[in-house]
């Protein structure tokens, strides 16, 4: 039984804490706006370097093709690129993308092949070493920068790509939320490295298109392009994602403190009713006896 | 009789307009596209891509990074990575 005086405290607390979510969720919804359409206005960009990538993919034949596009031929060693968030704060968003690196890991370990993990953003590294301690890799920090850009995205394409140039991996996979709406974001596992073959070649219209230098360096330079493209979609994903997760996980929680501020608040009235009409029995009882 | 010209950088697509001829920084030498120009793509240097808006005007400079251009049957388009605001 808590006496008056705590309960009055909890339901303080209580209000501080709603008041905490209120804001949480009100600059989240500031942010998803602009998060959104930075989104949206990355995906030009990304259309147009797939299609010239189908174009072009379909043209160089098997042998001279580069590395980066025909793999090193095996698929034993797996890199598992994981793209989390920096802060919590956001309802099951990191745990979900954290349950499908899990199912991606068992399915490849299951199949007999190595995998180890890269981590971007942070919120995953805790839980995936818990389950895989030996098999975390190497990690990219992007909780120093306030919205992650192309800058961040070049570095860590960068890093992959040294990575599979001194053959530490076979094959990449990235993992990261797609923002659908501020209620779900669904963890995608997409092959990054080699750089998948586009389906649907040769529709670049039947025209003979005429190549400076030449196909190949446009391809070997268009590669690496492409991987730093994916990455940056991911972490524009990853950024809506977040917003969005977080504004309804924090509605929801303003909610709730409502709900259980109202609740203490209907208890502290009935004890305090109580602690009144005892009080007056008392006076009154005390009188009669008189 | 107008091309049609794209500028997009992975951050937003800078410019989609009909303009009259663009000439590009190309890895292999600049060079100028007008309106039914035969397919192509090049990788472009560091430099200034100049925007002819109409024939004989001045032209706009924008200074593009890294990328690469291509001229198919809807104009010209150019990836850049990094466009000099």
């Amino acid at each position: 039984m808590p006496s008056l005086k705590e309960l009055k405290d909890r339901i303080g607390s209580v209000k501080s804490t709603q008041k905490i979510t209120k804001a949480k969720q009100m600059v989240a919804a500031a942010k998803l706006r602009r998060a959104q359409a930075a989104a949206e206005a990355g995906r030009p960009y990304a259309e147009r370097l797939s299609a010239v990538m189908a174009s072009l993919a379909g043209k160089v034949s098997g042998d001279s093709a580069p590395k980066l596009l025909a793999g090193t031929g095996s698929d034993k060693r797996n890199l598992l690129v994981v793209v989390n968030t920096d802060k919590g704060l956001c309802g099951g968003l990191n745990s979900n993308i954290v349950k499908a690196a899990k199912a991606k890991a068992t399915e490849l370990l299951a199949e007999g092949k190595d995998v180890e993990f890269y981590l971007v953003g942070k919120k995953g590294r805790a839980p995936l070493k818990r389950e895989h301690p030996q098999r975390i890799g190497n990690h990219f920090d992007t909780s120093t920068v306030k919205t992650p850009g192309f800058e961040e995205a070049d570095a860590i394409a960068a890093e992959l790509i040294a990575m599979f140039d001194d053959n530490k991996f076979d094959v990449a996979h990235l993992i990261y939320p797609t923002f659908q709406s501020a209620l779900v974001q669904n963890p995608t596992v997409n092959q990054l490295i080699p750089v998948p073959s586009p389906e649907g070649d040769g529709d670049g219209g039947d025209a003979v298109v005429e190549y400076e230098p030449g196909e190949e360096e446009i391809l070997e330079e268009l590669l690496p392009r492409y991987v730093k493209t994916q990455l940056f979609g991911a972490l524009l994903e990853r950024e809506a994602s977040e917003q969005g997760a977080s504004m309804t996980a924090m509605d929801n929680a303003t909610r709730n403190a409502g709900d259980l501020i109202n609740k203490l608040t209907i208890e502290y009235n009935r004890r305090r009713q109580a602690a009144i009409t005892t009080e007056l029995i008392e006076i009154i009882a005390g009188a009669e006896a008189l | 009789m107008a091309l049609h010209f794209e500028l997009v950088t992975p951050a937003k697509q800078v410019r989609s307009e009909d303009v009259h001829m663009v000439v590009v920084p190309g890895s292999e030498g600049e060079f100028g596209v007008l309106e039914g120009h035969a397919p192509f793509m090049s990788t472009i240097r560091d430099g200034a891509v100049q925007v002819f808006k109409t024939e004989g005007a001045a032209p706009e400079l924008i200074e593009v990074r890294g990328g690469f251009a291509e001229v198919g049957e809807n104009g010209l388009t150019v990836l850049a990575e990094h466009v000099e605001a």
